[in-house]
């Protein structure tokens, strides 16, 4: 090639780049809202409710996934509140150390860790399920025995996580509170009583509804990516692997850029 | 060849042209298949008969030309409109596409279940009535993964079979399987087609199996029908590229098509 002909292929490149991107939004965006139709409008319709295949995912998604949401919080929980409490000593103010750590829990840490392990959890098994599925032809004979493959595959995940993962994250935020207060209780000084009641005065009823708004639009993109690697994935296993692995890196990337526009846009609406 | 008197054809295909991005699979092709007959559409590999197969079946859309299925157009509708349409078809995929995890019953359960408003009591019946023609009736409890390759693509012909479809398509019902087992898929092909009046369309490059189950055959060979008629028709035929696959000929060079001077010269394939 020529000087000017990779000159030239560099904007090429980028408009290529960009142009792709914006494909898989669409096609994000068109999973989303197919799977949106079906659960909401879908069943006054006629289209058929897979109530049962929704709990199951459910399940999966959200009750099997307890244990861990509840060790990782936890942890994390306590390593907020003895980084915090390294820092407010200095000013003795260690008895807020409960409020510093509810509130970064339910406005940041709660949403976006839950959000991840469940990412890695259920984002790739959606894209592992999916893969294998269109890699062994049951996706095109769903389609042959005139089944709507996202109304069958996506749509139950879609709703299971709508419901879950705000759920998931609550419980997220009361394990966060959990493990800082074992700090509490073994190092700042409070007694359990004390720590929960200092936590509790500290909840702010407009952030637990912004930790939920997070909530859910994380839960739309980990199915939607999920799914759409899933779909998305070429002949032959070795081509699943890579699909869930795409899948995983590309929502985490996805969440945190949507957490850092939702919080930017509840720090300039609150004023702050 | 004499014209047999007219009957209304199945399927219908005219100038078929189907292209994979900017790659033509198939050149403008086209046959029919009449009503209760079974077409076998032979060719190597590479010759496009897969392609054919998922065109017809509406998961390919073709680039021009037009599919005519029990009279009605299908290349330009929507997946909505095909679902009317796919209700009366049945397809067993290659390696059977069962999914793997229901049990056979509950994968043959399942176009009934989601289709008709049937009391799962009857269904179940029906369950046991298709599994019972492929011979899996003891079966109906096992996971796809717990059965041999032969049986699973008779789960999926039972399956396929649910709907009580017009039509049923085959995509290579031997494949991977050894002499014995696919002499009773063959078979198994032979009684539908004395029980029920379906039409079957059958892809294969097994000619055995081929010059059993055709009552009609058209060999596809690089995008092109290179022949259309009776098996014995085709065996009588004298053009070299039908000789070529009914004797089992190989290609003199692998790289026959590539011309010599291109070969050692020209860039290497892109990206």
């Amino acid at each position: 090639m020529t000087a000017a002909q990779r000159i030239e292929a560099v904007p090429a490149a980028i408009g290529e780049k960009t142009i792709d991107g914006m494909a898989y939004l669409g096609s994000l965006a068109q999973l989303t809202g197919r799977s949106a139709y079906l659960t909401f409008v879908g069943p006054f319709t006629g289209e058929p409710v897979r109530a049962k295949r929704a709990i199951h995912s459910a399940m999966e998604v959200g009750v099997e996934a307890i244990p861990i949401v509840s060790l990782i919080t936890g942890l994390f929980g306590l390593i907020l509140a003895l980084q915090m409490a390294h820092e407010l000593a200095q000013f003795g103010m260690l008895k807020i150390v409960p409020d510093v750590v509810i509130v970064s829990m339910i406005r940041e840490l709660g949403p976006l860790v839950t959000a991840i392990v469940v990412i890695g959890r259920s984002g790739s098994a959606f894209a592992a399920e999916i893969g294998t599925k269109q890699v062994t032809e049951e996706v095109d004979a769903l389609r042959t025995m005139s089944f709507d493959p996202v109304g069958f595959l996506v749509a139950p995940k879609f709703l299971a996580m709508l419901v879950m993962l705000p759920a998931l994250t609550t419980w997220a935020n009361l394990m966060g509170a959990v493990g800082g207060s074992i700090f509490g209780v073994t190092g700042g000084g409070f007694t359990f009583p004390g720590y929960f009641k200092e936590t509790l005065s500290a909840i702010v009823v407009g952030d637990v509804v912004t930790g939920w708004v997070k909530s859910v639009v994380f839960s739309v993109v980990i199915t939607a990516v999920g799914c759409r690697e899933g779909f998305g994935t070429g002949g032959g296993p070795e081509e699943v692997g890579r699909s869930t692995t795409s899948a995983v890196v590309t929502s985490i990337f996805l969440v945190i850029l949507v957490d850092m526009i939702f919080t930017t846009i509840f720090y300039l609406t609150k004023g702050a | 060849m004499a014209e047999p008197e007219p009957t209304t054809a199945a399927i219908l295909v005219e100038n078929l042209r189907v292209s994979y991005g900017t790659r033509e699979i198939l050149h403008g092709i086209s046959f029919e298949v009449r009503k209760g007959e079974t077409l076998v559409i032979l060719g190597g590999s590479g010759s496009g008969k897969s392609t054919l197969l998922r065109t017809l079946i509406g998961l390919q859309k073709p680039t021009s030309g037009e599919i005519h299925i029990n009279g009605i157009a299908t290349s330009k509708l929507s997946e909505r409109e095909l679902r009317a349409i796919r209700a009366k078809m049945g397809m067993s995929f290659q390696a059977g596409a069962l999914f793997g995890s229901m049990t056979v019953g509950q994968n043959v359960a399942l176009p009934l279940q989601e289709h008709t408003k049937l009391e799962a009591s009857t269904i179940e019946i029906m369950v046991r009535i298709k599994l019972s023609e492929v011979g899996l009736e003891k079966f109906e409890d096992f996971m796809p993964s717990e059965l041999s390759g032969g049986m699973r693509k008779r789960a999926a012909v039972a399956r396929a079979l649910a709907m009580d479809p017009e039509i049923l398509f085959f995509d290579e019902p031997s494949a991977g399987l050894d002499p014995i087992v696919a002499a009773g898929l063959d078979q198994l092909i032979l009684n539908l087609k004395k029980a029920y009046s379906i039409s079957m369309v059958v892809v294969t490059h097994e000619l055995a199996s081929a010059f059993l189950i055709a009552d009609r055959m058209i060999l596809v060979d690089r995008g092109n029908i290179i022949a259309d008629g009776t098996p014995q028709e085709l065996q009588a035929s004298t053009q070299p590229r039908v000789r070529q696959f009914l004797d089992r000929v190989p290609e003199a060079d692998v790289g026959q098509e590539t011309d010599e001077f291109e070969m050692l010269t020209g860039d290497r394939k892109k990206k």
